[in-house]
């Protein structure tokens, strides 16, 4: 298979894609707006086919990237570069399963401009798919820039009512994180002659500029993640925006975010992020009990599912700055069942969003009366993400919870908190919709689900009780990175002189963690 | 010592002036009938100097005794002013008719534009330097002017002519000094002089008064006050013409006086060019906000791109990464602003001009490509990858960042970011709002400029090689 540049093959496949529609099809019949939909989803379909080529090939045992491949770029050691390792390739899965449910839950809702939509939603995977498989900063950075034209396109064409204000904010928010970003990237260019991701791993930065560096990165990520006080433009977008652009905010967006932190912010910074560690907890304390009361007095329910992904990104961030691989672990971990839980969950707003047309919370009640099968789907997903045992919500949380506690009690405290917080408005927001009498009259009509939908929620049903009971896979490919990464964490830490020898706490790993592995080249 | 070779090296410029002097006499004699062929006579000269110009040996010479020097960095910029110019004239030569420009005088004036252009690139001299911005100026005001029945138009004109003519006495002035101080008009003796003698205080005066009158040619803040009105009163075709090939001609002066004759006394000059710079951004990037008019929009831009680009001429240290960065700036930003005005020229129903921007709206839908592509521009302008100006903006600011100007470079990101707001209100209007009537169809003149400018701005990010590989020698040479 090395032979073979699969990874650029999965990244560029989707645009391959949207040139075809591009070029060869002209959007002017019932007819070929189906060949339009066709074309996306078996092009995106098929993507997800080629990168499970990637995990099936994937070497659980060594933390070194895989699939490398490069190309000389720009030249002054600036290359194209791409490679996977086990923190990042599950994300590139992630967001390869995801883009054919978007693609199927526009398949109706969107009727016109098919062909745009269908392009920049193509031209948006390869952005996203590039940002977790690209082993240069500047390469990563085009990739998490650039993400945000077909996203901001999304929003404002195909948005609701208020979504010119709501695409400018999103917009011009997270450039605004980024540009600080990007400076910081050229800062490290020149320290360290290169923009190699692997290199610059490698490479120590000096103290005092680590903050700065840190304090830039942060700058992105925090808008990207977000955090509080960083988030307000999510609500928005998320409220404007369709149904699939929910999706792809809240399942693939924000994880870029988090991804950052932990390959970025922690990898290269590891003294600054030392330093920040209570700074990142504080704003993650806040931001559980905060956004999670917020969520509660939603009135629309996207708005309340965007405030609790905050909450749940909280988690993240806590967990990647615990800075140890239970922590670290949980977080990815959590990143992965929110990419499917909050997904799911907007989707399940958009089947009856595209009935009734609203999302008011009060427009709704006894559900459960005319949709079964829909009440069903919507508990378990509301389940997830409270965190119930058996879910993938809860073995994240559980996992970053113990991380939090090893290292501050009283972030573990809020944290806790806040997953009382968020049985609260889930199950309140579930009994409000679903459960009560029928009575309203537009309700009298609705219909179940139809095989459409089941289609794209069934799937994730499956994944979310799977990797619940049994999150063995997932960890088997995350921990031997996981380890190498807090062991050079740790390295680094000591030799600033910042930490004193405590035993190293594993986390629950497959077999592949206790296979002999070295720390990388130091 | 002077020798025939000497005539060689100004083999474009000749071949422009004659064919100038030969495109008068057609004119005269055959008036206004010959517009059409006089444009296409010029475009052919413009070509004809581009390719001799490639064609010239690269090393440098310095011909007339040091008056003006021949270096990859003048040919490269020479080919770049002739690539805009022509490119400009191909774009606006069906549109002279309608816009009562319809007179061969018009072309001719181009062309001796160009020549002050090729002129200024290679002077070595602070009297060639001088000769060759009159000879650009004063065909420019003109231009401006050139629709006298309009009162808009002829108000830019005086406008830019006493606003230019001030400048070009600040400019004389600080020649005035620097000769008085260092004893010599010549780049070479200058150099010497500071270097042996090291900087004083009239020197630096001398310098002061000169960047302020370069300044004012890319209209740069403090010196962009004629900027929006010309851009606004001019008619659209000579917009065009000035917000591309001038622009370039000037930065590339900029760039040769700083480095070649005064690169001893960066640390002196390189406050001005902060402080310029950083005023351009921000004033570029707010002023921008409230334009209702495209081309007066598209005036604050550039005053903001010429600060972008100067945030890479104010790295002093490492003058090949300096002079480097603003070389690919300055091509990005023609390239783009060429498709842009491609665009704005294409704004025509029933044969009327459009300049507002709320005439765009909804354009996607009757025009989709052209739509995109404007798209493909506007996101290149803000500096959003994957496209070229994300690639441009990197490398000025990546200069900038080595030579650790950090106030310069946060405030210019945040400036962009401000700017990023109107030009994202453009693609706001272009697809979020209810459509108007289609446009005329565009004359294939406009879409080859279009369709080249759009697969640049495209293409680039993947295949940057050859570009940076001349902008790389180029720089080299003037370094």
């Amino acid at each position: 298979m090395s032979e073979w540049p699969i990874l650029s093959i999965v990244t560029f496949f989707p645009l391959l894609g949207a040139l075809i529609i591009f070029i060869l099809i002209k959007e002017d019949s019932e007819q070929s707006k189906n060949n339009i939909r066709n074309i996306a989803f078996m092009t995106s379909g098929a993507t997800f086919l080629i990168s499970l080529l990637l995990w099936l090939f994937f070497d659980n045992t060594t933390a070194e990237m895989q699939f490398v491949e490069t190309a000389s770029w720009l030249g002054g050691n600036i290359n194209y570069k791409m490679g996977v390792d086990g923190i990042s390739m599950l994300f590139v899965i992630l967001t390869t399963f995801l883009l054919p449910f978007c693609i199927l839950a526009s398949w109706k809702t969107v009727k016109n401009n098919v062909k745009e939509f269908m392009i920049a939603f193509l031209v948006l995977e390869t952005f996203l798919i590039g940002v977790f498989s690209s082993l240069d900063l500047l390469v990563f950075y085009i990739f998490f820039e650039g993400g945000l034209i077909p996203l901001y396109l999304i929003i404002g064409i195909w948005g609701g009512k208020n979504r010119v204000y709501a695409s400018f904010k999103f917009f011009l928010f997270t450039l605004l994180g980024s540009v600080l970003m990007l400076l910081a990237i050229m800062a490290m260019y020149w320290d360290a002659g290169t923009t190699d991701i692997v290199e610059l791993l490698k490479h120590d930065f000096p103290a005092e500029m680590q903050t700065w560096l840190w304090l830039a990165f942060f700058a992105s990520f925090a808008v990207k993640m977000p955090m509080w006080p960083f988030h307000t433009w999510l609500p928005d977008a998320h409220v404007q925006a369709p149904t699939a652009g929910s999706v792809i905010l809240a399942g693939l967006s924000l994880k870029m975010g988090g991804y950052g932190f932990i390959r970025f912010s922690l990898s290269m910074f590891p003294e600054a992020s030392g330093d920040m560690q209570t700074f990142v907890f504080v704003l993650s304390a806040i931001a559980i009990i905060y956004t999670s009361l917020v969520a509660m007095m939603q009135k629309d329910m996207k708005k309340l599912i965007a405030y609790s992904s905050v909450a749940h990104m909280a988690f993240v961030t806590a967990g990647i700055f615990t800075a140890n691989s239970m922590g670290l672990q949980g977080a990815i971990f959590q990143m992965l069942s929110h990419g499917i839980v909050s997904s799911a969950l907007f989707l399940c707003v958009g089947v009856i969003y595209d009935r009734m047309h609203t999302r008011e919370i009060s427009a709704y009640g006894g559900l459960v009366h005319r949709m079964p099968y829909y009440a069903f789907i919507f508990m378990i997903f509301t389940m997830a993400n409270v965190g119930l045992p058996g879910t993938v919500g809860f073995v994240g949380e559980v996992l970053t919870l113990a991380a939090m506690f090893q290292v501050n009690t009283w972030m573990a405290l809020f944290a806790t908190t806040g997953v009382i917080l968020s049985a609260g408005y889930a199950l309140w927001l579930y009994r409000r919709v679903i459960f009560g009498e029928l009575e309203k009259e537009s309700l009298r009509d609705i219909l179940d689900m139809d095989k459409r939908e089941k289609y794209i929620l069934v799937p994730m049903i499956c994944i979310t009780i799977f990797f619940g009971f049994y999150p063995k896979p997932i960890f088997n490919v995350t921990s031997v990175s996981v380890d190498n990464l807090i062991e050079n964490y740790r390295h680094d830490m000591e030799n600033a002189g910042r930490l004193s020898h405590e035993p190293h706490i594993k986390a629950m790993g497959g077999d592949a963690a206790t296979a002999d592995h070295a720390p990388a080249t130091h | 010592m002077s020798n025939e070779n000497d005539f060689l090296y100004i083999l474009p410029e000749l071949i422009l002036i004659i064919g100038a002097l030969i495109a008068l006499l057609i004119a005269g004699y055959k008036g206004k009938k010959s517009v059409g062929f006089v444009a296409n006579f010029a475009i052919g000269l413009m070509v004809l100097a581009g390719i001799v110009s490639y064609a010239l040996p690269n090393d440098v010479t310095r011909i007339f005794n040091g008056l003006l020097i021949n270096d990859s960095y003048s040919i490269f910029m020479k080919i770049l002013t002739l690539f805009g110019g022509a490119a400009t004239l191909l774009m606006i030569k069906n549109f002279l008719q309608s816009r009562k420009l319809d007179q061969p005088e018009f072309i001719v004036l181009i062309l001796f534009a160009i020549v002050g252009m090729m002129f200024m690139i290679s002077s070595n001299n602070l009297l060639t330097l001088y000769l060759g911005i009159e000879m650009q100026s004063l065909s420019l005001y003109i231009l401006a002017a050139f629709n006298r029945s309009s009162t808009k138009a002829t108000e830019s004109g005086l406008k830019y002519f006493i606003l230019g003519a001030l400048s070009s006495g600040m400019l004389l002035f600080g020649m005035s000094y620097i000769y008085g101080f260092t004893g010599s008009t010549s780049f070479d003796l200058i150099a010497e002089h500071i270097g042996k003698e090291g900087s004083s205080i009239g020197i630096i005066f001398g310098i002061t008064f000169l960047a302020a009158g370069l300044m004012f040619k890319i209209s740069a803040v403090p010196f962009h006050m004629w900027t929006p009105d010309v851009y606004e009163g001019a008619p659209t075709p000579v917009t065009a013409f000035f917000a591309t090939a001038p622009k370039i001609a000037a930065m590339a002066m900029i760039l040769r006086v700083l480095y070649s004759p005064f690169i001893e006394m960066g640390t002196d000059w390189q406050q001005i060019i902060v402080f310029v710079a950083l005023a351009s951004m921000v004033l570029g990037g707010f002023a921008g906000i409230a334009q209702k008019n495209i081309k007066r929009l598209m005036a604050y831009s550039s005053i903001a791109h010429m600060g972008y680009a100067l945030v890479g001429a104010s790295a002093f240290s490492d003058p090949g990464t300096a002079i480097k960065s603003v070389i690919l700036y300055m091509t990005i930003y023609l390239i783009t602003t060429l498709g842009v005005f491609a665009c704005i020229l294409g704004m025509k129903r029933g044969g009327d001009s459009f300049e507002k921007i709320s005439d765009l709206a909804g354009m996607w839908r009757n025009h989709p490509l052209i739509a995109i592509s404007l798209t493909i521009f506007m996101f290149s302008l803000t500096g959003m990858p994957p496209f070229a100006g994300f690639i441009a903006k990197y490398y000025v600011f990546s200069a900038a960042v080595n030579e650790g100007l950090w106030l310069l470079v946060i405030v210019g990101v945040l400036a962009s970011v401000v700017g990023a707001f109107y030009y994202l209100r453009i693609i706001k209007v272009i697809y979020f709002e209810e459509s108007k009537d289609a446009f005329d169809p565009m004359s294939i003149e406009l879409k080859i400029v279009l369709g080249f400018a759009t697969l640049f701005t495209i293409i680039f990010t993947i295949f940057p090689g050859s570009l940076l590989e001349l902008a790389q020698n180029a720089a080299q040479s003037l370094n």
